[in-house]
């Protein structure tokens, strides 16, 4: 702590709020019980932590599922688990992680920092954001309560005619369509909230030009649900009707279709996977910047291609059903749109890159999740091409390469932007600095766990293993690449262990972090960590993409100290 | 902690890294042919699906190397240092615009291998003049001089059904086509066009090193086909769409003969499912008369 004094009296504290922004409880604590509190809150922090920390359970309980497929996996002719118990972990795998982790966890930094980055003082509907959350837990209830009668087991696509009622008789079936339901209204109402928040709420001064990227994202991620969600909705509710009301959409033998399925079911999957990596692309686009001690390399483009990708994202769909019956025509129409949406993907690559080129990087946690991020998913972005060109996805859809694909870009991309996130905000959130050794050892698990378990898997792909098989002969060339595979996730899954260690232990003993430990950029950095029920007192006027460079500025003139940029030295360890 | 101290943990990681890398290697002889490719080797359009595979992976490791390249040069180059400040840019529109250019320009490019190389993916060949004799038939995808050796593939829960012959997917019952399971025997150097349908779930037909995977819907025909060399092969497939419980055990084998040994086990294969026929029709006859049936 050798340079920066913004404030006019001495600091007497290690670490000093930089710069010293005054934010005040206007509105005392009920004297109720504090649980009641949390039930009862409309506070959008409060909504967004229960979010995260609910998710967080919700992606325990998928990974513990992927954990005993994998070792169920690890060796040939395994019988650890039964057939039937593989179809169901695998079933509850996928839909936990795409609708129980990966969406509602983007909700939860949403909630929390999107007023809280445009200078709001809380969402547009608050009410509304307290029921979107109910909404998200009674969906994981009702899903999870089928582990005591009989799990779901079609796959997270739940294609009929296996989904429909001679396939699939259990009430299990029922219970994912619920979820999809309650999960689905949820992330509508959240959605509508984000962009009534997001257009009618920001502080003065912050034009479109000067919105957050992160907010940008979560703004695309919201129309994103608003177009994809109904469509699912509507399918989800002609499977039902199908399955107990005599309809016959999806029933071949009554002139239905199962291809008529695939085509909804993908009008909304492919934008959900947009979905879910959109407000990561927004976090790497926080975190890059503030930790190179750069401007954001490209705004306009970054901001740009996250439109473009929005607008792509709804044309590619049918690149999920290359192998089904559909004509040549339109497999070459999907090729070229899911090669186009490589175009502004590959664009904030290289404007993450150009940002850290000739940046003063400083090495912290949220750094190393970030940079992993843009190492992992670049792999993952490069192996879409392969699936994007149809008669290569011949050799490859349905298959382990596939599955490796996805985890490159979900795990590799969504859940490492998300660490970056929890890295980088969790000071913000808690007003305590998370463990920077103990962060990088959890990154450093989770970076080797991560490549050893998934890249093995494109090599099973092509040495023709397909996806969702419960065992496998030995002597086909697949045991030794499964059990590197199922290793290396035991790395993966100590790793994340280590960081939920640092979050737990770090709210004891971490050191306080002060308003804006990390010289942030953005208007979450103005007020007190955490920030009081109101937010802010004053909201300052904004002027550039980066409030919080301003206002330094300005104290520094105002004190006559210069702000030297580059060093660590404001990283309080423990 | 010092500098030093950094550097020697870094060397560390840096080893550990490169040591997981070289077991990972070692664990790994077997197949490796297969740890960047697809197989192939059984049919022409696999043949066709792994050149189109490593044209595309050659780009792609290109564009591989030079992005992580330059993602872990800056990590390494630009750390924070002291007296080193950071370059205030805030973008370079020439390089942005030139970058989403090349990007642009790769796909075009990947876009234009992949159209000059669908027909031979998607188009059988003729059969060699040392494969079946043939006569010609008019259902989709056809050889250029017509003709072809069609066999029907049946997908069911958990097994895949195979009736040989022309017209099987009219009337594979009134013309008394021999059938097997799961093992599927065809003639070598024939051109042989696969017409799959399902009668339950959806299944996917896929031999790998026969070509692409094709899936079985209820309710629609998909064909595809393939061509295969070597006499004596014996290919392992495997279906490749969720279809139930046992999924796993729905496994396709194809073992390619000559033409002699293909006529041969086809009349085989006709006898002993008119004897298990003319058995079971007995069995009828007995259970009937004694009123068990």
């Amino acid at each position: 702590m050798s340079t920066t004094d913004y404030a006019v009296r001495p600091a007497p504290q290690a670490v000093r709020p930089v710069p010293q922004v005054i934010a005040h409880e206007v509105i005392k604590p009920r004297q109720t019980k504090r649980w009641l509190d949390w039930i009862l809150t409309t506070d959008h922090k409060r909504i967004g932590i229960m979010y995260l920390v609910t998710t967080f359970v919700f992606f325990m309980l998928g990974g513990v599922e992927a954990l005993l497929m994998r070792s169920q996996l690890a060796v040939p002719n395994n019988s650890l688990v039964t057939a039937e118990h593989y179809n169901e972990l695998l079933t509850l795998h996928g839909t936990t992680m795409i609708f129980l982790f990966v969406v509602p966890v983007m909700a939860g930094f949403g909630n929390y920092f999107v007023p809280l980055m445009i200078g709001a003082r809380d969402m547009a509907f608050p009410r509304l954001n307290a029921l979107s959350y109910w909404l998200l837990l009674l969906g994981g209830i009702v899903f999870y309560a089928t582990l005591f009668y009989h799990p779901p087991e079609a796959g997270w696509w739940s294609y009929p005619p296996l989904s429909s009622i001679q396939f699939s008789p259990s009430g299990g079936q029922d219970a994912w369509i619920f979820l999809i339901h309650l999960t689905g209204i949820s992330s509508l109402l959240g959605a509508i909230n984000f962009y009534a928040t997001i257009v009618n709420m920001r502080a003065p001064g912050m034009s479109w030009g000067r919105l957050p990227l992160f907010v940008w994202t979560v703004l695309v991620y919201a129309i994103l649900l608003i177009i994809a969600l109904p469509v699912v909705a509507a399918a989800v509710t002609m499977l039902l009707t199908d399955r107990h009301f005599g309809t016959h959409f999806f029933d071949p033998t009554s002139h239905g279709s199962p291809v008529l399925w695939q085509h909804l079911f993908w009008f909304f999957g492919h934008p959900e996977v947009y979905i879910m990596i959109l407000p990561g692309f927004g976090i790497i686009s926080e975190v890059i910047p503030v930790f190179s001690r750069k401007p954001i390399f490209g705004y306009k483009a970054i901001a740009a291609a996250t439109v473009a990708i929005a607008f792509l994202a709804t044309l590619v769909w049918a690149h999920h059903m290359f192998v089904s019956p559909v004509p040549i025509v339109v497999l070459g129409f999907f090729m070229l749109s899911s090669f186009l949406i490589g175009i502004p993907t590959g664009v904030k690559i290289f404007n993450w890159i150009a940002t850290l080129w000739r940046g003063s990087i400083v090495m912290s946690t949220a750094l190393y999740f970030a940079v992993g991020f843009i190492a992992v998913f670049t792999i993952g972005g490069i192996t879409g091409i392969f699936l994007a060109t149809f008669p290569v996805d011949w050799q490859l859809n349905d298959t382990y390469f596939v599955v490796a694909h996805f985890h490159y870009v979900l795990m590799g991309g969504a859940v490492f932007s998300i660490f970056a996130g929890i890295y980088y905000w969790y000071p913000k959130i808690t007003g305590r600095l998370m463990n920077e050794t103990v962060g990088k050892a959890s990154f450093w698990l989770m970076f080797i766990g991560f490549n050893m378990a998934f890249f093995v898997q494109h090599a099973l792909g092509l040495s023709g293993m397909p996806r969702r098989i419960y065992t496998y002969q030995p002597g086909l060339g697949w045991s030794t690449y499964n059990l590197i595979s199922t290793i290396g996730s035991f790395i993966f899954a100590l790793g994340i262990l280590v960081t939920i260690y640092n979050v737990a232990r770090s709210l004891k003993v971490g050191a306080l972090a002060g308003p804006d430990p990390w010289k942030g950029n953005t208007l979450e950095w103005f007020t007190t960590s955490p920030p009081p029920v109101n937010n802010f007192d004053a909201i300052p006027r904004v002027r550039s993409v980066e409030p919080m460079r301003d206002i330094r500025r300005q104290i520094e003139r105002q004190t006559g100290v210069t702000q030297k940029t580059g060093g660590s030295e404001q990283f309080a360890r423990v | 902690m010092g500098p030093h101290h950094a550097k020697l943990r870094r060397r560390r990681v840096g080893a550990a890294v490169a040591l997981v890398l070289a077991i990972s290697l070692m664990l790994a002889p077997s197949a490796l042919a297969n740890f960047f490719t697809p197989k192939s080797g059984g049919s022409p359009n696999a043949n066709a699906i792994d050149s189109l595979y490593k044209l595309i992976l050659y780009v792609a490791a290109f564009v591989f190397v030079v992005v992580e390249g330059a993602l872990f040069y800056s990590v390494y180059k630009f750390r924070a240092k002291k007296g080193a400040a950071a370059a205030q840019i805030h973008g370079n529109t020439r390089l942005e615009i030139g970058w989403t250019v090349a990007a642009g320009v790769i796909l075009v490019v990947l876009t234009v291998i992949t159209f000059v190389k669908l027909p031979s993916i998607i188009d059988p060949p003729n059969s060699s003049s040392n494969g079946l004799v043939l006569s010609a038939s008019l259902t989709a995808p056809t050889p250029p001089n017509g003709k072809k050796l069609t066999i029907c593939i049946q997908g069911r829960q958990f097994i895949w059904r195979y009736a040989y012959g022309n017209g099987c997917q009219d009337n594979a019952f009134s013309l008394k086509l021999p059938y097997s399971y799961q093992e599927m025997v065809v003639p070598a150097n024939t051109t042989v066009v696969l017409v799959i349908q399902s009668i339950d779930v959806i299944h996917s037909w896929w031999v790998p090193s026969l070509g692409g995977k094709v899936d079985a819907v209820p309710g629609y025909t998909t064909y595809t086909w393939f061509k295969a060399p070597h006499a004596g092969a014996l290919y392992h497939g495997q279906c490749a769409q969720l279809c139930g419980r046992e999924h796993y055990a729905m496994t396709a084998l194809v073992k390619v003969v000559t033409p002699a040994q293909y006529t041969e086990w086809l009349q085989q294969q006709s006898s002993a499912i008119t004897a298990a026929n003319a058995q079971v029709t007995q069995l009828r006859q007995i259970l009937t008369a004694n009123g068990n049936l």
